[in-house]
């Protein structure tokens, strides 16, 4: 049996969507892109001084042509994430602008090299099914700076990844990166190596540039994961149940656009909800009501059938330390007990201000830890005991049985040395970030660049420098 | 019974309650109270304890919030007896306020705006995502002695950078203060662009403010 979670009722369910689909009629969802109004005018919906009232059967239209599920693949084509179901699947944290640097402790502007690290790492370890877009390389130019990450994530990883794009106008040159990766958008579009997330700004508005990434996005066939963030008490409703529903109704309108620009494209149900702190104004989202928020949104998500996607094994500590640990393992507990299919945000410290390459090997324990208890208590023989003692009588000698040494590997989770349980000897015990740094170390070396081929870096670097033009930047990268 | 009756206006502050506020603003009228002596020694008073008890953790956002109404209703039954008598509150100082380009998070932007206005600032809010021609504008119109320009997404940030140079541009500074803030923003970036003051949240920002604005002060007197 595997061990889940669940903090919502079915009819709990079908109460956040009645709510949900009664706030896309009133007060509606502001929308700020013309092609956006034109698309919705055209199918119906009522747009006035820039708010759309969506109807519930339209809504229930576009949630029937969204697929159920479908996969990411990696660069060699084969499928490495599936969207949907119960299966979960985790990926690091996204688009931070700073890294702590290990040995000042010191959050500094993150860089491409600190980008090239966390892939590698990321590269390396099978708890992450996936890469992201991790840092903004302040060293590169900030008007291709989406752009840009992907360029270095791809000529680094077989991997999929997810990232996103901050501007409207940034987005076609990504996709047409990925389509240099996979040949052409035909086969982009058949095996998509990529999932972009897109986000409404709460409370219930889609911004132009989050709006013209979704229509461009269904209409290249390019997996779009909408990752609404309502802040309890800030940006949403301060009770959980209250956020939840306007998560729902954000990504609903969402889901609409979406599903009218590119009839079946893939979509995700995704978020990255949190509570609004009180004292700071920030968002917590080490806090458990974050992790409970995100957990309740995906099982609204899941209850519709969609694949879905969270945020958390994140921290609001500014150092790998006890409160890191507590607050990441906990939340990627959660998650996989949700059955939640991608899960971001691993590595990340300060509520997402920062990342850590030496966090990111820690949370890959975490989430080790995760898939372990999700694979629940297994039952592997005839009996459970009985004939175990058949053979072992009274000796106690169950270290000797073959059972033991076939199973032990399968019955336990064997942590890498990031996991200290050791006896004391006589050196002095490490602590976990030095364990970490050593870790990382350790993944970099082991690490091999994938090796592209020619007229495929050529296509890179043609995109990237056709789009610095066009932002008036200079394109000499080396990524 | 004045006493009483200041103690009554601290408190319906620090409780967050403008009805309260304005029924005591209107007494304070009825009772020939000078306006600007109610401000100052009834409801100033709350909102500072407010902010204090706030920067200690013992009361939180909507708390301040609600006794930033609570003070704006309060001054908006005083505000147009002050005017007759010529006594009104000396403005802190005058604060141009907006998102950058392209960013339209505007909570913490927002949060400023009503925790300077409760605490004497005159606030001018442009809104979200404007242009720096737009601050420089304000900035000129009114005679600003701060702008403040609050980005959320790294993306954005940069519009912190082309206001403060703008301003630079229009030969604003140094007398205008430019001051920033946002989640991505650090002090790091505050330097850099050359930003006169960067703070981590609302309640810091007004200190900073202060702050700044006492550096005006300071130098205008010492010019004089």
């Amino acid at each position: 049996m595997r061990p889940r979670t669940q903090l919502l009722t079915p009819e709990l369910v079908g109460r956040i969507l009645c709510e949900a689909f009664e706030l896309l009629m009133s007060p509606g969802v502001r929308v700020c892109s013309a092609p956006l109004v034109d698309l919705f005018r055209s199918a119906g919906v009522a747009v006035n001084d820039g708010v759309a009232h969506i109807p519930e059967p339209l809504v229930r239209k576009c949630l029937a042509s969204a697929p159920l599920d479908f996969y990411l693949y990696n660069r060699q084509g084969e499928r490495a994430v599936h969207y949907g179901g119960d299966d979960v699947q985790f990926d690091p944290g996204s688009c931070c602008v700073q890294m702590l640097d290990p040995d000042t402790l010191e959050a500094r502007p993150s860089e491409t090299r600190d980008l090239v690290r966390l892939v590698q790492v990321t590269e390396t370890l099978p708890q992450f099914a996936a890469q992201s877009t991790a840092v903004v390389c302040n060293d590169a130019p900030s008007a291709i700076g989406d752009l840009y990450r992907l360029f270095v994530v791809l000529q680094h990883s077989h991997k999929p990844v997810v990232t996103g794009s901050f501007s409207a106008a940034g987005l076609q040159g990504m996709i047409d990166l990925l389509a240099a990766d996979s040949g052409d958008r035909d086969n982009l579009r058949k095996k998509p190596r990529a999932v972009f997330d897109v986000c409404p700004s709460p409370p219930l508005n889609w911004s132009e540039f989050g709006s013209h990434n979704l229509l461009d996005l269904a209409r290249a066939g390019v997996p779009a994961e909408i990752v609404s963030m309502p802040l309890a008490g800030g940006t949403a409703p301060v009770t959980l149940a209250g956020s939840v529903t306007q998560h729902a109704a954000e990504v609903l309108a969402g889901i609409t656009v979406h599903q009218l620009a590119g009839p079946g494209s893939p979509v995700v149900w995704g978020g990255a909800p949190a509570i609004f702190d009180m004292r700071t104004g920030g968002a917590p989202l080490g806090a458990v009501e974050t992790a409970m928020l995100n957990m309740a949104c995906a099982e609204v998500g899941k209850q519709l059938g969609l694949p879905t996607h969270g945020y958390l094994v994140a921290t609001d500590s500014k150092f790998v330390d006890a409160q890191a640990g507590a607050e990441s393992a906990r939340s990627a507990m959660l998650g996989a007990l949700t059955g939640i299919n991608m899960i971001s945000g691993a590595g990340m410290l300060e509520s997402l201000a920062c990342h850590s390459v030496e966090k990111l090997v820690i949370d890959a324990e975490s989430i080790a830890s995760a898939y372990r208890l999700l694979r629940g208590i297994e039952i592997r023989g005839e009996t459970l005991a009985t004939a175990t003692f058949a053979q072992t009588g009274l000796s106690g000698e169950f270290l000797k049985l073959k059972e033991t040494r076939a199973l032990f590997r399968q019955e336990q989770h064997l942590p890498d040395a990031v996991i200290d349980r050791s006896a004391r000897g006589s050196e002095p015990p490490s602590d976990t970030l030095a364990r970490a740094r050593a870790r990382v170390d350790e993944l970099v070396s082991m690490y091999q660049k994938p090796s592209l081929p020619d007229d495929v870096l050529r296509k890179f670097q043609s995109i990237v420098e056709r789009e610095a033009d066009k932002a008036g930047v200079d394109s000499a990268l080396s990524g | 019974m004045s006493d009483q009756l200041f103690q009554a206006m601290r408190q319906s502050i620090i409780d967050g309650a403008p009805d309260a506020a304005t029924e005591l603003a209107q007494r304070a009228l009825v009772n020939g109270i000078d306006p600007l002596e109610a401000v100052t020694q009834g409801f100033a008073a709350g909102i500072t304890f407010a902010g204090d008890q706030f920067g200690c953790g013992q009361m939180f956002l909507p708390d301040l919030l609600a006794s930033a109404e609570a003070m704006k209703a309060a001054i908006s039954i005083l505000e147009p007896e002050m005017l007759k008598r010529g006594s009104q509150r000396a403005a802190l100082g005058k604060v141009v306020l907006g998102t950058a380009r392209g960013d339209i998070h505007d909570i913490g932007k927002n949060l400023v705006a009503t925790i300077f206005s409760a605490s004497g600032f005159q606030i001018f809010d442009l809104g979200t995502s404007v242009t720096p021609e737009q601050f420089v504008a304000k900035a000129k119109e009114v005679d600003a002695d701060i702008v403040g320009i609050s980005a959320l997404l790294t993306t954005t940030m940069a519009g912190q950078k082309a206001v403060i140079e703008a301003l630079d541009r229009n030969g604003l500074r140094p007398r205008v203060k430019a001051i920033i803030g946002g989640a991505a923003v650090t002090q790091k970036w505050a330097a850099e662009i050359g930003a006169d003051g960067y703070s981590r949240n609302a309640i810091d920002a007004l200190d900073l403010a202060k702050n700044l604005m006492n550096k005006v002060a300071t130098r205008e007197t010492s010019q004089a």
